[in-house]
């Protein structure tokens, strides 16, 4: 009935924007939901404005300097790791979805596994693998009888093409999940229709199967250009000079906040665009699920020969991009031995991460559960905007989000005289800046399982608008939140460049600690932080691949 | 009959002149409509007319943009007042039942009670258990019912915090056909019993006919006619109303001298014009055939539809449906006399079809 959809697609509104004076009502709910958007909003805000910011000398200098450099550092690295991910993604998400070889099925989920390492935990990790003194080079030396450096010719670790490298191995998953999501979700049928119409599984899937799945993948590779924009830890280390190196020495080196900010928002920029990508893919990838029916996928069986290449193919990055890392970190760790791991002041490292962490994590659930249960109760334009606000820290960098931060607060302690700056609570809003889509879009998702009648029926039992929520919507989605709030954990716990900038002075975490370890080239003693950060990070992809094994009904084959 | 109600308090449900519109798109415009207190009304309608809008605005659910709505005697909606759904006492059944998925059957039913203390509650769940037929299920939960047993405890649900008004939204379209009447008879009958007053929309008008004391249809946002079933049905006010309860058959006719031609007879066409362009309604069911060699009538097709027989007939250039109770299979080509019960055919102007 149509009337009826029309009326359930709104919400419960005890008190609409419309109101019979037909002006603007505001709820309790709305003006929190906006206080908290503005809140949230503004670091961001603050950094895009400066777009249009009169240059100063030092801009000036910088444009003349360094600033291609970083333009075209940043567009090397994109360009690599760009066609690497898509390459290597949709490689191994078509073998595992549409292929039968010995260890397909446990490939489909331990090809998350990279996801886990941070970037510059597996930057750290090959450059005392791969570096002169170690092991590699050292057992070709003692193989080959070669004196020095200059005897032989060996692949530099810590350059542009070694940070595409580590950034393609950890970051490929992105679009191996939309890709192979995409692959699960297209018709069998069209896949079979092109296979009596005469072609080949090659053929039909370079005709049909790639580009039905092509705004899947252009979402994936966007998303791991993101995270490639954002990455500090491996560039900085490598010395490759891009963004977010210049915009950490611009803030720290030549304290120059309105500079940072202002390369900040030319890093703005190349997000908008990929964000612009992801956004439109996404909208034209929801236009081609047209078949809603699930069926065991017919798949393909490789014999032994090609079933061994798909197994070497898609056992590599597992191999080279978590395997290899994790014992290498779990041997360094063992080395320098147990008296290291629990020293108080590992111990003080785990507390400080886990604190921030979990704090972090609360917050932003709540804040996430506020701002969409005040959409629900009146999805007026005012509250979706907040929403919108609320959400534009998603994909910006984190070292952006610490200068605009950090700026933000400065503006509220000359005009209140709060000092947040360089306290735990200052870090915690920066990642409630940086994380809160993360958990927002869990929440939302969640609460859409609470049919409007359901809330509707709590609210005519007498029940307001906070127990309904308590009451109702809480005990719905309490798994949701639970997960929702163990991503932020994990990204908060991984997060680097935001915390450098922001920690409170003599206040190390795992990452911190990592980094400054292995900024020193104490690299073994890096691994122990570093290692804890990577059995965090494991918690999430363990969740992500039960939600795999659950949206496969039937799956078993 | 509204008009005697405006003057006093009325007791039971008053909704009067209430409009809404969504994002400037008007669903309800001017709907004045009373629920006696005991009594069951139904909105009746076509999709989109606007009779779900109406009864979220009597739930509170939605906020009208204009009208008042009162609850015996308390204005609880209007005049700058609204009172939230939480804070008006009345129960709501669902379309999709909306039980709780987290709570089981008896703490569903007890979510409205919390007022109570713990021993009467229980006894009060029991009792609206019992009532609907599902106190055997009282641990069961939500998914593990039937959609006829879910509707039973959103029943129960709804009627336990004993509410002041009770609103069903097409509460049986979710059901199967033999489920539905079962249910319905049963719905009937918890609600009589416990004296409730009702407001219930449905896009059934059978489904309407056998529940309601009064029913309200709606078009456009608008009542069309508000009346007992029968009123409706045999006094319906314009060609919408009466074409909405059945099938009909329409026939262009011309006032002449306070009548109209037809091929069964002149028909009295009080208040009509001479000259005036009619139209002449017929119900399939208000024509009574006989075989007659030299009848007007002649058979085109016939049908056995179960319970009547439908007979496809030619009648002076007219293609008409009569149906007949019980079985009755003129050959093809049977000529029959067709006589018309007046009581059954209506004569409207012309352009009342178009309003």
């Amino acid at each position: 009935m149509a009337d009826t959809e029309l009326a359930s697609s709104f919400a419960v509104r005890p008190d609409p924007a419309r109101g019979t004076a037909g002006c603007v009502r505001l709820s309790g709910w709305g003006i929190a939901a906006l206080a908290i958007a503005v809140l949230v909003g503004t670091p961001v805000v603050v950094v895009g404005l400066h777009v249009l910011t009169p240059s100063g000398d030092v801009w000036r200098h910088l444009v003349e300097t360094v600033l291609a450099e970083y333009v075209v550092n940043s567009l090397w690295l994109m360009m690599g790791v760009g066609t690497g991910v898509a390459f290597g993604g949709v490689g191994v998400a078509w073998l595992v979805t549409m292929c039968r070889f010995p260890g397909a099925r446990l490939l489909e989920w331990a090809l998350l596994l990279p996801m886990a390492m941070p970037a510059y935990v597996v930057a750290y990790t090959y450059t005392g693998l791969l570096d002169y003194a170690g092991p590699v080079q050292a057992a070709l030396r003692a193989v080959f009888g070669w004196g020095s450096a200059r005897d032989y010719w060996f692949p530099e670790i810590r350059s542009l093409g070694g940070a595409v490298w580590v950034m393609v191995m950890v970051l490929y998953p992105y679009v191996y999940m939309l890709a192979r999501a995409a692959f699960l979700e297209q018709s069998v049928c069209v896949l079979e229709a092109s296979r009596t119409l005469g072609r080949s599984p090659w053929q039909a899937f370079r005709q049909v199967a790639l580009p039905l799945a092509r705004p899947a993948i252009a979402a994936g590779v966007a998303l791991a250009l993101m995270e490639t924009l954002n990455d500090f830890g491996t560039v900085h280390y490598f010395a490759v000079d891009t963004f977010t190196t210049g915009i950490y020495r611009t803030w720290l080196g030549l304290g120059q906040p309105a500079v940072a900010a202002q390369l900040g928002a030319v890093l703005m920029i190349f997000v908008l665009v990929l964000l612009l990508v992801e956004r439109l893919s996404r909208g034209a990838g929801r236009t081609h699920h047209t078949s809603s029916r699930w069926r065991t996928l017919p798949r393909f069986r490789l014999g032994p020969g090609a079933g061994i290449l798909a197994l070497v193919f898609c056992g590599l990055p597992i191999l080279l991009g978590f395997a290899v890392p994790s014992l290498a970190l779990a041997w360094w760790s063992w080395q320098s031995g147990a008296e290291t791991l629990f020293t108080a002041d590992f111990l003080r490292l785990v507390r400080n991460s886990f604190v921030l962490a979990a704090a972090a994590a609360v917050t932003a659930v709540l804040v996430a559960v506020l701002l969409g249960y005040a959409q629900r109760l009146d999805p007026s334009w005012m509250n979706r905007g907040a929403v919108r606000l609320a959400s534009l820290g998603y994909a910006v960098p984190g070292s952006v989000i610490a200068v605009g931060t950090l700026m933000t607060l400065g503006v509220l302690n000359t005009l209140s005289g709060v000092l947040l700056i360089g306290s735990v609570g200052a870090l915690v809003y920066a990642y409630l800046v940086r994380f809160l889509a993360v958990s927002f879009n869990a929440v939302e998702a969640s609460l859409g399982k609470v049919t409007a009648s359901i809330e509707a029926a709590s609210r005519t039992l007498g029940k307001g608008a906070w127990a309904t929520l308590r009451l109702v919507h809480v005990p719905i989605i309490r798994g949701s939140l639970l997960s929702a709030s163990l991503l932020v954990f994990v990204d908060v716990m991984k997060e680097l460049p935001a915390t450098l900038i922001m920690r409170p002075f003599n206040f190390d975490t795992l990452a911190v600690r990592t980094f400054s370890l292995a900024s020193d080239e104490r690299l073994a003693d890096a691994a122990a932080p570093a290692l804890a950060i990577v059995l965090v990070g494991l918690a999430p992809v363990i969740l992500l691949s039960r939600a795999i094994a659950r949206s496969r009904p039937g799956g078993g084959e | 009959m509204i008009d005697d109600m405006d003057q006093t308090c009325p007791a039971g449900l008053y909704l009067d002149g209430i409009f809404h519109a969504y994002d400037g798109k008007p669903v309800v415009r001017g709907v004045t409509v009373a629920v006696p207190p005991g009594q069951m009304v139904c909105l009746l309608g076509p999709s989109g007319c606007g009779k779900t809008t109406t009864l979220r605005i009597a739930a509170g659910l939605e906020r009208s943009s204009r009208g008042r709505v009162t609850l015996n005697c308390q204005l609880v909606s209007g005049d700058g007042v609204h009172l939230p759904p939480e804070a008006r006492n009345v129960g709501f059944l669902f379309q999709d039942y909306a039980l709780f998925p987290h709570l089981n059957v008896a703490a569903n039913v007890a979510f409205g009670l919390d007022r109570l203390g713990r021993g009467e509650r229980s006894r009060r769940v029991d009792e609206m258990l019992r009532q609907v037929g599902m106190d055997s299920y009282a641990d069961s939960w939500p998914h593990q019912l039937s959609g006829g047993q879910q509707q039973r405890v959103a029943l129960a649900r709804a009627l336990a915090p004993k509410p002041r008004l009770m609103l069903l939204d097409e509460p049986f379209s979710g059901l199967d056909k033999r489920l539905r009447d079962q249910v319905r008879d049963q719905t009937l009958h918890v609600l009589k019993s416990s004296g409730v007053s009702t407001l219930m929309v449905t896009h059934d008008p059978e489904e309407a006919m056998f529940m309601a004391d009064a029913i309200a249809l709606m078009k456009d946002g608008r009542i069309v006619q508000f009346g007992s079933p029968e009123e409706l049905y045999l006094r319906p006010a314009t060609p919408f109303v009466a074409s909405f309860f059945g099938e009909v058959n329409l026939i262009p006719v011309q006032v002449d001298g306070g009548m109209v031609h037809t091929p069964f007879g002149p028909l009295a066409a009080p208040g009509l014009e001479d000259g005036q362009a009619a139209e002449l309604l017929i119900r399939p069911e208000g024509l009574a055939l006989r075989p007659d060699p030299q009848g007007t009538a002649e058979v085109l097709a016939a049908r056995m539809l179960g319970r009547v027989s439908l007979i496809h007939l030619r009648v002076g250039g007219l293609h008409l449906h009569a149906r007949v109770p019980g079985h009755f299979m003129p050959a093809e080509g049977t000529r029959l006399a067709a006589e018309l019960d007046a009581s059954q055919a209506h004569v409207y102007p012309a352009e009342a079809g178009k309003a």
